[in-house]
């Protein structure tokens, strides 16, 4: 499996002209990478990823996964988005069946798959709860264990943990390490929190903003994924430049608009 | 301008938050509070109604006592009367409003969902709900006689625009995340709408049509006015001509509390179908 994204430019037209939200992006993504998009707001790393789940089509450029040119939705690409987009009248099995039932998989199977995803998220007690009746970080992974029922050839993450408090936070980066270990998916996610960008991905894209380019592709080389990781100075070097290259943008962006 | 203020403190008078019961803001009163005011809603109408029919000089042809009422309301359940006026009214509200909610419900979940729909139904629809549909009235007859059709027509006109629009607005409260996720899990147009448009908007359809059901309840007693052989409606003008009084009363009790346990049994449709949604009553 592999992502490719080539010369991607997205403009959108607004009352005061053409607004360049990407320019020139060129991304590959290999099967089995954990890959993070970092980028302050106005990076357009939101639209990036649209285009990408093909809710969105790009002013110019292609998108291509397999080979195959992205032309709109499906579900060989799941999405997690911020704001838990559970069905709210659907509990937790059903939720996570509900993919797979638009697909017109047989009842008997379906639920065999949600079963087994909900278990490797850690709901299989949760199974008939209702989404209001879960906490944040259980919401989010009734979501990831949906997007991965149908077993896409990416997981697209929307900055998932946006709204989470920290140590829900923490512990559902450890989530995530072991459920990409244990799954080998590929994953491609968004975020402005570069700690969290450091300690979960292998290969960062930092994004610079207004308009969104691709500043800086860095390879991730840690010791090892535990949260003591994260006071080594390979960590702290990895951050601190992923910082600057947010920062100096942001401060571009700011002499633009004045 | 350069002067340096004076600390803000100085202005700013000081308020405190009195502790209150009766007075709370958003929040719940005590369960016997709660209970004793329910009574009294009800209850001191009732006996305000009793002390001056009884000890007040007032003509009966004006003001019946709720005795005289009592008596009217078994006179006409047992000539049959009124069973028979209540199963017609109640006829002609169901058929009538059956009908505008079997046509009012998915043309609304369309329009809200399909701009283009909404391009094409909403200026006509927004305009129809401005007709009083008793203004209808005149024509129903030239074009329908005055026979069960008029009645119904006018139920459904006064409740098929309002409803429409009403669970158009519904649709706009259905995120559009849930319909881009639906997408993305490998659902196509048709089963957004089935299976997630409307099972989300199904609780606002139920509140529209309990709303509806008020207007259209309404209008069968007004239709009955005009020209009817039995109904609430057609009872009341009746006594009315003969200075019934009582009768007028019982006509008006029957009305309200049928459209009272209407609403009741919404609230309940409500609370048992949509478990799910976080009710605010």
């Amino acid at each position: 499996m592999y992502l490719q994204i080539t010369n991607l430019n997205k403009d959108f037209q607004t009352k005061n002209g053409t607004l360049v939200v990407l320019k020139d992006i060129n991304m590959t993504i290999k099967e089995g990478e954990f890959i993070c998009a970092v980028g302050a707001s106005g990076s357009g790393k939101s639209t990036l990823l649209r285009q990408i789940a093909g809710l969105d089509k790009p002013t110019s450029g292609e998108l291509r996964i397999d080979g195959e040119l992205i032309t709109g939705p499906g579900p060989d690409r799941g999405m997690v988005f911020q704001h838990y987009t559970l069905y709210p009248w659907m509990n937790v099995q059903e939720n996570t069946e509900f993919g797979l039932k638009l697909q017109g998989v047989p009842k008997k199977v379906r639920r065999e798959q949600a079963s087994y995803y909900l278990s490797v998220v850690g709901l299989a007690n949760f199974a008939k709860s209702l989404p209001k009746e879960l906490s944040g970080g259980m919401k989010q992974r009734a979501a990831i264990a949906r997007a991965l029922a149908s077993e896409p050839k990416v997981l697209l993450m929307d900055e998932p943990f946006g709204a989470l408090d920290i140590h829900t936070k923490e512990s559902m980066h450890e989530f995530m390490l072991d459920l990409w270990k244990r799954t080998k998916i590929t994953i491609f996610m968004i975020t402005h929190d570069v700690e969290e960008a450091v300690f979960l991905s292998n290969r960062i894209y930092a994004l610079g903003a207004r308009p969104g380019t691709v500043r800086k592709e860095i390879t991730i080389k840690l010791p090892d994924r535990t949260h003591s990781v994260k006071r080594h100075s390979i960590f702290h070097d990895y951050r601190d430049e992923l910082m600057e290259l947010l920062r100096k943008h942001g401060q571009e962006a700011v002499a633009v608009a004045a | 301008m350069n002067e340096s203020p004076g600390s803000i403190r100085d202005y700013i008078r000081p308020k405190k938050l009195q502790p209150t019961v009766f007075w709370r803001i958003a929040e719940d009163i005590p369960r016997p509070l709660n209970t004793a005011l329910v009574i009294t809603s009800i209850g001191a109408p009732l006996l305000l109604w009793w002390l001056v029919t009884t000890f007040g000089n007032i003509d009966p042809k004006f003001l019946p006592s709720p005795a005289k009422v009592m008596e009217a309301f078994g006179r006409l359940w047992s000539t049959r009367e009124l069973l028979k006026d209540t199963v017609a009214s109640l006829w002609r509200v169901g058929v009538g409003f059956i009908l505008a909610a079997a046509f009012s419900i998915p043309i609304g979940v369309l329009m809200g969902s399909f701009a283009s729909i909404r391009a094409l139904l909403e200026p006509l629809f927004g305009l129809m709900r401005y007709m009083p549909a008793p203004a209808f009235i005149p024509l129903l007859i030239l074009y329908l006689g005055i026979g069960e059709e008029p009645k119904i027509t006018l139920i459904f006109i006064g409740v098929f625009f309002f409803n429409s629009l009403m669970v158009m607005d519904t649709v706009k409260f259905v995120s559009k995340d849930l319909i881009e996720a639906t997408y993305i899990l490998g659902g196509d147009r048709k089963q957004a709408l089935l299976q997630v448009i409307f099972p989300h908007v199904l609780p606002g359809i139920i509140d529209a049509c309990r709303i509806n059901l008020a207007a259209a309840w309404q209008l069968v007693i007004v239709s009955e006015l005009i020209a009817a052989t039995e109904g609430l409606g057609r009872r009341i003008s009746v006594a009315g001509r003969f200075l019934r009084t009582d009768e007028i009363f019982v006509g008006l009790i029957v009305i309200g509390v049928i459209g009272l346990s209407f609403d009741l049994f919404f609230q309940y449709l409500l609370r048992v179908s949509c478990k799910w949604t976080t009710q605010k009553r």
